[in-house]
């Protein structure tokens, strides 16, 4: 029904109950009502509900569902009619021009604040349009996204901060927009109010305060929020029964328990890879979202990968790991090798640098020259040990930093992020213990859901809990923790919220949010107000309470970051242009008060996303003599079994992100695998586990069906999981991934939508098996294939790598090659694919004397990707690409605009030689197949090169799709697109179309960020400026593999990485021409290392 | 039993078999014919048969239904695999449909009189066939509410199709053909329509009879004319007959894609659609002859020829089969070899081989005069040929695209219920459509099987 129907409707609805009060009342006595439910409670209207809102009607039974519809229904009514707003009156009226400031209808607005997901938070920009947050970047002018200095006078570098963000960023938009997050506090699964919330707690609060004894218990995850953190302290300050215990899945544990090893205090370690020319990593996954400063540091790492016409140099990585890893993909050198032997190694190496700690324990042919290429790299090296890694390994990795004189040069310690650093592990223990000993009454955990992540030996089961009187949880789902507990406070997410918060290196991001709260959250500041005098308080007054505090205790005495501060003006120079949110603040009057100067600060950083110079002073630390002989002797590995490997998702990470459809349909960086988690092996494990030939891990002839395993612990416990072949993974090595199997995670993350018709749990848990004491790996642990095979999605099949039929090489589409081959000139990768042509080519630059002639292109810098993912969310959320479920994907449905490829190289299977990221976006062919065969003119070129889809046009024969050699274009089967979610329509980008069923769609370069920009350009009466235009894939790149701009322009960057001698077009020899082209990897391995 | 309805018992086996049964007259033609429409007795055979084709037709429709109301997913159509069986059956019911034109055109621009007794079924086989075809095309859009697009009419949006788009050509091959084919098929149906008029009993009969024979009355000068026109579509027919299949390939042809990219597919679609034209004539003719008697027309010199058609063509493809396997080798290129190897030992090599069986060694047996003249033989290898001529279209639609050049995005293609839900009831269309015609329509063309009567001779 069209809304002028239903405003007709509504208007004779009016009418109608009118006359009917009318006639009820004596005449002449005017009716009024009461209340909004008072008038829509009407047999008249209700009639009209059903007809006009069918699917509502059917909650009329539902007396909680019934008032709330009443509500919204009976205010559009009394809206729509009674007081006559919605029409304007027939008589000519005169609108006041005078425009809301900072409104333009259509603009988007830019606001900076932070993205606080898990660790160090991630400082962002989200774009805004009619209030509406719609995107996630970076923020360029934070300090952590400043550009890095290296290489020198390089032509290609963009001199702007990075907009860089990871996909967990990116796809915590739909987050916010999830129609399945809690609308309500609950109180024994009976919705409740926030008001009578309060009331609950006051008063249990005052029972416990009489009562002598600790009984109060606040569950919180890692706090990184200076202000929640005081909050914290000053609770239990106020109530000194009370006690604060942190757990969180995920922990750094393992990198505390190392730095107080060797260095005697908690510390947080920061890396500065554009100094390090030589880089070990011992299991460490730093090239992967979840490591704490990954944005910074792959931007970093890959700066030093460049090799420009000064710089030929390249930084060496070699990275030793117990599991295939993006980072062991884009290293020089790497070593698969058991959880069990690593350590073994780490002492040799660490004896051959002379650290504290070492011992030659074993004799690889390879340790001797990487130690001695770490000795000719004092200062300018980085050794690092990855959180599964246990504490020894990370105090070695600090002697050995220590040894090769990196401390002060590219490694630096500061004080830890956390308010609080606790080992998590002894205080789930102690709050564990306290509750089993009946010490505690109420419970209330802020965030977090342990009931689903907490270990075996430690698991909050019903048992446990029930000891506990009084259980309150706060967390955006009813998850299995709300289950559990009497009250459930939904929480607000972090774009509905005010706060702070810091990124890796201590910077804080004063947050304000985009939109009120679109159900009913709260932040943990207003929780944890609740518990304290001023319980009523808001969040905004919480956070800028606590921080006019802090500047009036600490005046202006604010000390230097690490980074220079002339690049810090630089930047921030261009702060106001950028961001139009706030006003830019007025300069200080020449004395101003106190306040006023703190207005104008609050403002200011508020503006920024940033309070400058806060980023926490590198510190100078001492090593503890003797560490080494703390360490406690290893424990000889079990005989016999499997060793287990547990690792965080690659995309849901320890579970929080399960119910975002965006992050379960990614394909996981090296399977490729979504919708599930896997159980990782290599060929020959599993040719031993399932006696089946090797067939890309499915069992033969069913392509998705893969076989299952049980995996039991060494405690007993045991779970099911679908068996996966990994080229690379270590024999004997059982890799499973937390975070899955998720009963109460939301319709998408418990599988009620998006997995076809079968109502299934996604995905296995692998927390069932996972005890406190060997939270990252154990051995020992036994593995057989029991009856059964599990349906997968993914989303790129791998192919026997022993035949030659699929190598990839000879196809020539991943290419390599060493930085050796590279400096000699010996290969030549662009060759030229000439074919003569009877048309003369469209002449690009001389069209019109008058415009501008564009001729837009892109470059992607294969030897940059780390093939983390983030452009493919970052695309799906700037282009409104709908998630297909996992059905949809196993049928090679899914609607991805830009994929990236992995390629495993070698023949060797067991051994892969490499492993290589390739990201596909449509590559705008200059004579692209797909245009001269749709039949309507729905795929045409553009005057400036592009090839356009016009979505109103196809009919969708889908001939395009078949006749694109690169397959990038995504047909629209069936409704994809949720056109119903209230929600969903408010997350989606106006500047792009929504497409419908039966509609051929792919990747545009973003046409509408050109749009935008020719736009802007033309009123300024100007070309476009080189960087001006950033698809949404270059903006949130980390390490600017993706390069797009003008071609007609020979001074632009694409153009100037067209011409490297690198540069290549993927099936070039095929004459489409494309206009998106790769440069060749570099690898730079140590010549003294045979592969 | 009825003179008409007596079967006509095969005489000794003599080299050339007659193309009509010598003891025929000018009277006993017409009476036998027409009297399958007007006087016997509908058979529960017809009626059973019809009943099961009409069922299956109304599967049809409760498919595309789904399909409309769902959307095309439903089909198991993916990215690598666009196209899958609904674009192969689009193809298959077209060479099904060319022995029809092939049968009435060109044979009667050769004078080849043999012709004249399958001629008519032939021509109505291919325009039921045609039907089917055409439906796949528009219900394989993905909006096929717009199909309508496709074709260069005048709109307020100002804009032509695209010329350029094999779709585009194949839009206006197929609907020429089709309405070449009803013309053809309904102008030799005229003279016929005046018997049926003059004989029928009925008076609802003879007034529908009477409207279609559009006023025959069998002068010289109808005459004149008639024949006339009836060549001169002979003649508009005849190129259709290569265009059609040729315009089809050119779908795969232009493409891109490796397996699709081939000069060869014009000629080898062609000899393919006869070779399964004939296919399905003689899978249809021989069990229909013998229900109806009409050994005396469509004698075994008719089925010794259509054998020796599909022979011959079968002998085309297969050597298209064997160069397509050498262009892939000899070219050297990389992806070309692949697609050649793919095929034979990739996951879809079993439908490859069965392939190989079905069209090459099958018709092979066909050398043999002792089984063309063995209808059961005959019947059976048509069956398989058929088959076999489906088999084909898959391995050129389906196992080219789901592995082309990148394998990051090479994937499997699985037909879902609702796909052979449509192909299984285009199959009931088809007999529907073709139940109806035996019924209410004279299946072998009276006037012109009287003309190769011996009384029919003029010295001159």
């Amino acid at each position: 029904m069209s809304d002028s129907d239903r405003h007709i409707n509504f208007k004779l609805m009016r009418d109608h109950i009118l006359a009917l009060q009318d006639a009820e009342t004596p005449r002449g006595a005017k009716k009024y009502w009461r209340s909004l439910d008072e008038l829509a409670d009407t047999p008249v209207f209700r009639e009209f509900v059903e007809h006009e809102f069918p699917q509502q009607a059917e909650g009329w039974n539902d007396p909680v569902e019934r008032r709330t519809f009443m509500k919204l229904m009976g205010a559009s009514l009394a809206l729509a009619g009674l007081s006559g707003c919605v029409f304007q009156p027939p008589e000519k009226i005169v609108p006041n021009v005078k425009q809301p400031e900072e409104h333009v209808p259509g603009k988007s607005l830019f606001y900076a604040t932070a993205a606080p997901l898990f660790g160090a938070a991630t400082p962002v920009i989200v774009r805004s349009n009619e209030g509406r947050p719609t995107k996630i970047e970076g923020n360029p002018e934070h300090p952590n996204n400043w550009p890095v200095d290296f290489p020198p006078e390089d032509p290609v570098r963009d001199p702007r901060g990075s907009s860089a963000t990871d996909i967990f960023t990116q796809a915590s938009i739909l987050s916010l927009y999830d129609p399945d997050r809690s609308p309500t506090p609950t109180f024994r699964e009976q919705i409740s109010t926030w008001t009578t919330f309060v009331g609950a707690m006051r008063s249990a609060l005052d029972e416990v305060r009489s009562k002598p004894g600790a009984t109060i218990r606040f569950l919180t995850e890692s706090i990184i929020s200076p202000t929640l953190g005081a909050q914290m302290k000053d609770l239990l300050a106020a109530l000194p029964q009370a006690k604060w215990h942190q757990y969180e899945p995920a922990n750094r544990d393992n990198a505390r328990g190392g730095a107080v090893m060797a260095l005697g205090q908690p510390v947080n370690t920061t890396y500065r890879f554009d100094l390090a020319q030589r880089i070990l990593s011992l299991d460490c996954d730093f090239l992967s979202p979840i490591f704490p400063g990954y944005v910074r540091y792959s931007r970093e790492f890959i700066a030093r990968r460049r090799i420009t016409e000064t710089n030929r140099e390249m930084n060496r990585l070699y990275v030793v790991e117990t599991t295939p890893s993006n980072t062991g993909a884009i290293a020089d050198h790497s070593w698969e090798v058991k959880p069990s032997e690593i350590e073994a190694i780490a002492k040799t190496i660490a004896a051959g640098v002379g650290a504290q700690g070492g011992g030659a324990s074993v004799n690889l042919a390879w340790i001797e020259p990487l130690v001695r290429d770490l000795q000719q790299h004092k200062g300018a090296s980085v050794v690092l040990a990855g959180d599964g890694q246990p504490p020894f390994m990370h105090a070695l990795a600090h002697a050995m930093n220590n040894a090769l004189g990196n401390v002060g040069k590219t490694v630096f310690y500061t004080d830890p992020l956390e308010v609080e650093s606790v080992d998590h592990r002894t205080s789930l223990q102690q709050l564990v213990g306290d509750i089993n000993a009946g010490m505690v009454d109420l419970l209330v955990i802020v965030g977090g859901n342990p009931v689903h992540n907490t270990p075996t030996d430690l698991k909050f089961t019903l048992e446990l809990l029930q000891k506990v009187k009084l259980r309150v949880h706060l967390s955006e789902y009813r998850d299995e923790t709300s289950e559990l507990c009497h009250w459930h406070v939904p929480a607000a997410h972090y774009l509905e919220s005010w706060g702070d918060t810091r990124s890796y290196d201590g910077t804080v991001t004063i947050m304000q949010p985009l939109i009120e709260p679109l159900y009913e959250g709260k932040t943990a500041y207003e929780l944890l107000a609740v518990f304290s005098d001023k319980y009523d308080r808001k969040p905004y007054e919480i956070v800028k309470s606590y921080w006019q505090k802090q500047r009036s205790g600490q005046g202006q005495g604010q000390t230097a970051g690490t980074r220079n501060n002339q690049s810090s003006q630089q930047t921030l120079a261009r702060a106001p242009e950028r961001t139009p949110a706030a006003a830019t603040p007025t300069p200080a009057a020449p004395s101003p008060s106190p306040s006023q100067d703190f207005e104008v600060w609050w403002r200011k950083t508020i503006h920024d996303g940033f309070v400058p110079d806060s980023a926490f002073q590198a510190k100078t630390v001492s090593f503890n003599s003797g560490w080494a002989s703390q360490q406690t002797p290893a424990q000889p590995p079990p005989a016999g079994g499997f060793e287990l490997v547990f690792r965080t998702d690659p995309s849901i990470y320890d579970g929080r992100f399960a119910n975002n459809g965006w992050l379960q349909e990614l394909p996981r960086p090296l399977t490729k695998v979504t919708w599930d988690n896997v159980a990782v092996v290599s060929p020959n494990s599993a040719q031993q586990l399932t006696g089946e030939d090797d067939n890309g891990g499915a069992v033969k002839g069913r392509e998705h069906y893969v076989p299952v395993v049980a995996i039991t612990n060494p405690q007993g416990q045991s779970i099911e999981a679908p068996l996966w072949i990994m080229p690379g993974q270590p024999d004997g090595v059982i890799t499973v991934h937390l975070g899955y199997g998720r009963r109460l995670a939301g319709k998408v993350g418990s599988g009620e939508i998006g997995m076809g018709t079968q109502n299934e749990i996604v995905g296995f848990d692998a927390y069932k098996i996972r005890t406190s004491f060997a939270p990252w790996f154990i051995a020992g642990a036994q593995v057989r294939r029991v009856t059964g095979d599990h349906l997968l999605a993914t989303t790129q099949l791998h192919f026997n790598l022993e035949d030659p039929n699929f190598s990839t090489e000879e196809r020539d589409v991943v290419r390599s090659q060493t930085l050796e081959q590279f400096l000699h000139g010996e290969v030549h990768e662009d060759e030229k694919h000439t074919h003569p042509s009877l048309y003369p080519d469209y002449p690009y630059s001389n069209q019109d004397e008058n415009t501008p002639n564009y001729a837009w292109g892109m470059a992607i810098d294969l030897n940059n990707c780390i093939g983390c993912n983030a452009c493919t969310v970052a695309c799906q959320s700037e282009n409104n690409i709908p998630v297909v479920g996992k059905h949809e994907v196993v049928r090679s449905r899914e609607m991805h605009w830009i994929r990236v490829d992995t390629y495993f190289s070698g023949f060797d299977p067991n051994h892969p030689e490499g492993i290589n990221f390739m990201p596909v976006p449509c590559m705008h062919c200059e004579n692209a197949p797909c245009e001269p065969v749709c039949p309507v003119h729905a795929t045409v070129h553009s005057a400036e090169g592009l090839n356009d889809m016009v979505y109103n046009r196809c009919v969708g024969t889908k001939y395009c799709s078949n006749n694109c050699p690169y397959k990038v274009r995504r047909f629209n089967f069936f409704l994809y697109q949720d056109w119903n979610t209230p929600t969903y329509q408010l997350m989606r980008n106006p500047d792009v179309s929504v497409r419908s069923r039966g509609v051929m769609e792919k990747c545009t370069y973003c046409v509408q960020r050109i749009q935008n920009a020719k736009i802007q350009a033309e009123l300024e009466d100007r070309k476009v400026k080189d960087g001006e235009i950033v698809t949404a894939c270059q903006a949130v790149c980390p390490t600017e593999a993706i390069v797009f701009g003008d071609v007609n322009d020979p001074n632009s960057r694409v153009s100037k990485l067209k011409r490297s001698e690198r540069n290549y077009s993927l099936l070039g020899e095929l004459n489409t021409r494309p206009r998106t082209t790769y440069l060749s990897q570099l690898k730079n391995p140590n010549p003294e290392i045979k592969a | 039993m009825d003179e008409a309805q007596k079967p006509y018992t095969e005489g000794p086996m003599h080299s050339t078999a007659p193309v009509i049964d010598p003891g025929l007259t000018f009277a006993s033609v017409t009476d036998k014919i027409s009297s399958i429409v007007l006087k016997r007795k509908t058979s529960l055979a017809w009626f059973f048969g019809f009943a099961i084709s009409f069922a299956l037709f109304q599967l049809m429709m409760l498919a595309i239904t789904n399909l409309l109301f769902v959307g095309i997913g439903v089909w198991g159509v993916n990215v690598p695999v666009a196209w899958g069986i609904d674009i192969l059956n689009f193809v298959w019911w077209i060479g099904i449909g060319h022995a029809g034109t092939l049968i009435s055109a060109i044979l009667l621009l050769l004078r080849q009189r043999w012709r004249t007794s399958i001629n008519r079924f032939a021509e109505a086989m291919t325009l039921f066939a045609v039907a089917q075809a055409g439906m796949y095309p528009i219900f394989h859009l993905g909006r096929p509410w717009l199909m309508y697009w496709l074709f260069p009419y005048p709109n307020t949006m100002g804009i032509w199709p695209q010329f350029r788009s094999p779709l585009m050509w194949d839009v206006f091959a197929v609907s020429t053909y089709a309405t070449v084919s009803a013309m053809f098929w309904f102008v030799g149906l005229i003279p016929d329509f005046a018997t049926l008029r003059d004989r029928a009993r009925s008076k609802p009969f003879q007034i529908l009879y009477g409207m279609l024979a559009m006023g025959w009355r069998g002068s010289a000068r109808h005459w004149h004319r008639y024949e006339m026109a009836y060549l001169l579509l002979a003649g508009l027919a005849t190129p259709l007959v290569l265009s059609v299949h040729t315009i089809v390939s050119f779908d795969f042809a232009v493409g891109i894609i490796p397996g699709w990219h081939a000069t060869i597919f014009p000629p080898y679609f062609v000899a393919g659609a006869i070779y399964a034209g004939f296919a399905m004539v003689l899978l249809l003719t021989i069990p229909l002859r013998r229900f109806y008697g009409l050994e005396g027309f469509i004698t075994m010199r008719h089925m010794h020829n259509m054998a020796k058609v599909m022979l011959a063509t079968g002998l085309i493809v297969g050597y298209g089969y064997m160069m397509e396997a050498f262009f892939g080798w000899y070219s050297g290129n990389k992806y070309e070899r692949f697609m050649i190897w793919n095929r034979m030992h990739g996951p879809y090599h079993l439908y490859y081989w069965a392939l190989i069986l079905c069209n090459i060694i099958t018709p092979q047996f066909l050398w043999s005069k002792k089984i063309r003249s063995n209808l059961l033989a005959l019947w059976i290898i048509s069956f398989i040929v058929s088959i076999g001529m489906w088999l084909e279209r898959f391995v050129i639609v389906v196992t080219s695209l789901h592995r082309d050049y990148l394998p990051s995005s090479w994937g499997m293609y699985q037909p879902t219920v609702w796909d052979w839900s449509m192909f299984i009831g285009t199959i009931g269309f088809f007999f529907t459509l073709l139940f109806l015609f035996i019924r209410f329509l004279p299946m072998i063309s009276i006037f012109e099987m009287r003309t190769i009567l011996p009384e029919a001779e003029v010295e001159e």
